[in-house]
This record gives C-alpha cells, sequence and structure tokens, in this order.
C-alpha cells in the first residue's frame, strides 16, 4: 500500500536530503571543525616549542621528553591510573548490587532510588567541598572517631599524600553510583521475567542466575556504563580542584589539571599540548580497540 | 548447594502453610516483611541510604552553626542555636579576590549562561537526531561516528584551539562565547538521546506523514515534537544539570566578572586568605548545589525514567 503511493509521489532524492544536511550543519561543524580539526591542531603544536602564544617552530619531541621527565606529571598519570581502576571496579560493582538490591520488589524504591541518585545533580566542585569538610581531621571524620574513645584513629586522606588519591575516590564514588545503579536497574528491568521463573523451575540460585544468566544478558548495559564511566574518569579535574587543589603538595595532581595549568598559567602552552596529546592517547588505547569491536567487526546486533 | 536451598524453601514453606489455612481467606494477610531476605535487603539499602545522605546532613547543619559552636563541637551534632547569618553572608558578602558582593554575581552569571545554552543546544541536537534517526544520508553516519568518537576526546584536547576560534569571532571571555562552548559539548550526547528516541518511535507513523505529503520541518514540529516532550524534559534536565555543575568551561572561556556560580564558589572556599568560615563555606556549598538539587527533586521521575530509555537503547 505504501509502497505504491511512495512510488508516485516520492520527492526529488537529492532535495529530501538537502533539508537533513542542513539541520547537520551543526553537527558536521562540530565533528569536523572542533573535534578533528582542534584535535590535529593541538596534536601539531605539541612538537613545538610555544610558551606564551602558539608558534610553529619545531622542536621534535622535545616537550615530551621533558614531559616525561618531570615528576609531576608522572604523579598525575600515576594518580589516574589508580583513580580509574578502582573507581571502574567500584562504580560496577556497588551499582549492580544496588540495583539488584533494589530490584527484590521492594515498597519504597522510589525513596531510595531519589537518596542514591541525588548526588549525581551536584556538580564536582559541590562534591568535591562537601567532602574536604566530611575529611577535615580536625572537625570531620577523624575527630568524631576519636571523641568516641578511639584516639589514635587516622583518617585524614586528603592531608596524607600517601592516599589523597582515595580520598577523591570516596567522593567520587558518593557521585557517581547513584547513576551506575540506575543504568543497572534499568536493565535488570528489561530482563525477561520469563527468564527469572525458568531458572526458579530448573532451581538455580539467585546469585548463579545473576552471575551466568542476567549479567552476560545485560551485556548492552554494561557497555554503556562503562564508557560513561571512563569518559568521566579522564575528564576528572573540578573534583580534584575544589577537594584537594593538587595537594598535599603533587600528591593528587591529575593530567587534566597539568594541562590547564601548563596552558592557562605556567604559560608554556608546548608542555600544555604535549600532555593534552598524552590524555588523548591514553583514551584512544581505551576507546580504540573497543570501537572497533562494536562498530568495526561487522555489526552484530542481538 | 542446590538442594540446600531447595531444601530451605520448602521448609518455610511447610511451617507457614498450616498458618495460612487456619485463618482462612478472610484472615489478615500473612506477613512476609519480615523474612530473613527482606531484613538483609532493606537492612542494606537503609544503610546505603544513610551513607548517600550524611554529607548533605552535615552540610544543613553545618551551615546554620556559627563558627565558636563548630569549634567546640563535632559536624553530626545539630545546631544548638540556629543561625541564618552564614547563608546571608554567602550570598551577599562572602569575598573573591577583592570583590565581596557574595555568590549572587555568580547565581546570575550561571542563570545567564545556563538558559540560552540549554535552549540553544537542545533545538539543534534535536533536529539533528531526527535527521539522523528518520532522514537518513551519505556520510550522515559517518560524521555522527565521528561526533560520539570525539565525545571522548578528552576536553583538554579542544580547549585551546576553541580559544583561538572565539577569540577570531571576537566573543572570548563573553557570555557568548562560553554559551557556544556549551552547545558545542553538549552535542554528542543529546545527539545521541534524541537518534535513540526518534529511532524507537513507531517507523509507520513517519511513513504515513510521508505519505500525507509532509516534508522534514513539518513531520519534526507536527509529529515528532509532541510524540517527544518526555525527552525533551530529559534533555533539559541533563543540560541545566550539566551546565550549571560545569567548572572547566567557566574558569577558561569567561573574565572573572563572568564566572559561573561553581568557579565562584571554588574561590570562596578555597581562597587562602583570612580565616576559613566553614559554615559560610557550607552555606555557599549548599546555595550552588540548590538549582541542580531542586530540578532534581522535582522532576525525580522522569529524570530517572529519561536516564534509563537513553541508556538502554543506546
Amino acid at each position: 500500500m505504501t509502497g505504491q503511493t511512495r512510488g508516485s509521489a516520492r520527492p526529488n532524492q537529492w532535495l529530501r536530503n538537502l533539508n537533513a544536511k542542513i539541520a547537520s550543519i551543526p553537527m558536521i561543524l562540530t565533528a569536523v571543525v572542533i573535534f578533528v580539526g582542534g584535535t590535529a591542531w593541538t596534536v601539531l603544536y605539541s612538537f613545538t616549542n610555544s610558551k606564551l602564544l602558539p608558534r610553529l617552530s619545531f622542536v621534535g619531541l622535545d616537550q615530551y621528553e621533558r614531559l616525561w621527565a618531570a615528576p609531576r606529571w608522572l604523579v598525575s598519570i600515576e594518580n589516574l591510573a589508580i583513580y580509574g581502576f578502582f573507581s571502574l571496579i567500584f562504580s560496577l560493582v556497588i551499582g549492580f548490587v544496588l540495583a539488584a538490591l533494589m530490584d527484590q520488589k521492594i515498597r519504597f524504591e522510589n525513596t531510595f532510588r531519589t537518596i542514591m541518585l541525588y548526588p549525581f545533580a551536584l556538580s564536582f566542585i559541590v562534591t568535591g567541598l562537601v567532602w574536604q569538610w566530611l575529611l577535615n581531621p580536625q572537625y570531620g571524620i577523624q575527630s568524631i572517631v576519636r571523641s568516641f574513645g578511639w584516639t589514635n584513629f587516622n583518617f585524614d586522606p586528603l592531608y596524607n599524600s600517601d592516599i589523597v588519591i582515595y580520598g577523591i575516590l570516596i567522593a567520587a564514588l558518593w557521585q557517581g553510583t547513584g547513576l551506575v545503579m540506575c543504568l543497572m536497574l534499568a536493565g535488570l528491568r528489561g530482563i525477561d521475567e520469563d527468564i527469572w521463573k525458568a531458572a526458579r523451575v530448573d532451581g538455580i540460585p539467585m546469585w548463579k542466575t545473576y552471575v551466568l544468566i542476567i549479567i552476560p544478558m545485560m551485556r548492552g548495559v554494561f557497555i554503556t556504563t562503562l564508557v560513561i564511566i571512563a569518559s568521566g574518569i579522564v575528564k576528572v579535574y573540578d573534583l580534584v580542584v575544589a577537594q584537594t587543589s593538587g595537594g598535599p603538595g603533587i600528591a593528587s595532581e591529575v593530567p587534566a589539571k597539568y594541562v590547564y595549568d601548563y596552558m592557562f598559567q605556567a604559560q608554556n602552552l608546548g608542555q600544555g599540548f604535549a600532555a593534552s596529546t598524552m590524555m588523548l592517547v591514553t583514551v584512544a588505547i581505551i576507546i580504540v580497540p573497543w570501537a572497533y569491536l562494536e562498530f568495526g567487526g561487522g555489526r552484530k546486533r542481538a | 548447594m542446590l538442594n540446600l536451598v531447595a531444601n530451605n524453601s520448602t521448609v518455610t514453606e511447610h511451617e507457614t502453610v498450616p498458618v495460612r489455612i487456619k485463618s482462612g481467606p478472610s484472615g489478615p494477610k500473612p506477613r512476609r516483611t519480615l523474612s530473613r531476605r527482606n531484613i538483609v535487603v532493606y537492612g542494606t539499602l537503609i544503610v546505603v541510604a544513610l551513607y548517600y545522605l550524611l554529607p548533605l546532613y552535615v552540610m544543613i547543619m553545618t551551615s546554620l552553626k556559627g563558627m565558636p559552636e563548630i569549634r567546640v563541637g563535632n559536624i553530626f551534632a545539630p545546631p544548638v542555636e540556629i543561625t541564618f547569618e552564614p547563608w546571608v553572608k554567602a550570598w551577599a558578602q562572602a569575598c573573591t579576590g577583592l570583590n565581596c558582593d557574595g555568590l549572587s554575581r555568580g547565581f546570575w552569571n550561571s542563570v545567564r549562561i545556563t538558559v540560552p545554552s540549554v535552549i540553544i543546544s537542545i533545538a539543534i541536537a534535536s533536529v539533528n537526531g531526527y535527521a539522523l534517526a528518520n532522514w537518513r544520508f551519505k556520510g550522515a553516519d559517518l560524521f555522527f561516528t565521528v561526533l560520539i568518537v570525539g565525545a571522548f576526546i578528552p576536553y583538554q584536547v579542544m580547549i585551546y584551539p576553541i580559544v583561538i576560534v572565539l577569540r577570531e569571532m571576537g566573543v572570548y571571555g563573553t557570555l557568548t562565547g562560553l554559551i557556544i562552548v556549551h552547545t558545542i559539548f553538549g552535542m554528542p550526547i543529546l545527539t545521541l538521546l534524541f537518534r535513540n528516541y526518534f529511532a524507537g518511535l513507531p517507523e509507520e507513523l513517519f511513513k504515513a506523514a510521508r505519505v500525507d505529503g509532509a516534508g522534514f520541518w513539518t513531520i519534526y514540529l507536527k509529529i515528532m515534537l509532541p510524540m517527544s516532550l518526555p525527552i525533551f524534559v530529559v534533555a533539559m534536565i541533563l543540560q541545566v544539570t550539566g551546565i550549571w555543575n560545569d567548572f572547566l568551561f567557566g574558569v577558561v572561556f569567561t573574565r572573572p566578572e563572568y564566572y559561573p556560580m561553581t568557579v565562584q564558589l571554588n574561590n570562596i572556599v578555597n581562597s587562602v586568605q583570612g580565616v576559613k568560615e566553614y559554615n559560610v563555606n557550607m552555606a555557599a556549598t549548599l546555595l550552588t548545589g540548590l538549582v541542580p538539587l531542586t530540578i532534581y527533586f522535582i522532576s525525580g521521575r522522569l529524570f530517572v525514567r529519561g536516564i534509563a530509555a537513553g541508556a538502554v537503547k543506546g
């Protein structure tokens, strides 16, 4: 029916596409000029000795050699690795466990969900400042526990360079796990009730059903979540600025902060470009294999 | 292991069945709320909920105390003497650098940044997502892929070229410049959101409209738009909170007099001069968090539904 009408009244192919093309101009500009062009520009200028202003005088890999010799950069990379690793693991595990608990047909589900998700509405600046206050050794959690009589209790992550990154991790998890829980819960709700019935009939214990049946079925949700968390990790900047300003000393520096400081404060653009290019490489190492699997190896949609 | 679980369940059933028979269908509903499993589930959830609520509670309590009380008391104790002075001070008198007119300036800057950014970015992204979902043209998928992959490029890589572009346009340091930046970086996620949503609408609808001779814009305005109000609300929530909470772009792309609230807040709290007034700091922090929190609590269910819809289909 539709085919016949379409055949006779089909608008001009080129004109039809024109509107869509006009609508896509902002996207095309953003994709090509900013994302591709901007990235290429930064990579190109990372091989120059630009200081206050970008200049095209190439110095080869000088900036990179200086970068990888800088203790501050090495600390930043180490921090990002620790932070990234733990925040991925903990977000996924905590998020999934909470979602599974919420999926037990409980009462007050909405209340619990509202409570767990509200930190996600807050900015990293607010999150960082609250946790700076909670972890304040003089007034915060440490002093409370000490006042209970446990006078040797030590919990001052923000003032101890060995564990400062974990102090930031606590704040980040408080802010972000609610979102992961919601994504996982949506995934769980999308699973056919019959699967559960079948598993119950077969006498498979609940945890086994989750691990062996439900989680593999939620592959898509896990990938989405993983990608969301991972892209958040690399961008981590505000949280550190608010919570510790990179301190004590340089103990909680992260790459994003290194870039900002060199570009806009130390007026050493070349270093900033080189550092940001390294961030790009880090992301590429994570994203390219994933993108290849998802989009490259033939479209296999479940 | 398997047998054990099966046995357990049969045992509990045996125990409850006679009770049920005796009480008959007219008796009270069998109480299942106190099973061991429920205790574990609710217990865990309540502990978790308390953990999530703790920082908010501490923030509110601290902001209502005077400094002397903070110095002697503990942060969890409710205020002995409630004072709103820290709030007034945070809003109207707190200092950033030389200015001592409080957070109010940052608040109004944030409003002037957020409102246009949200409207423009959503308008562009929704039309774009619609084009991608229903009017595919050659190369569209390529650009879209670049856009999505671009969302993973760290902002730091693109910041400086954007500074140059904005400077050439003469809007670097102004609110206009910042609005453009927000529109650009909101595009990947919003376009994805809208594309997925529109692609999920029944195709027959679109086809029927085409048969009736409706064009690109007509279908968008008359059919897609009215049908997708929820996703627009979702996009709005996403953008308002995202842009309000932004810090990096505010710091990079605006001059101090246009600093958004988050930047000003950070400058107030983390300033090294003067005595630290924790109560004022917490009041200022709460004030900054108030806008997204209000949106969140009002739109709670839509917020959640939106996240779910956007994520699962992706």
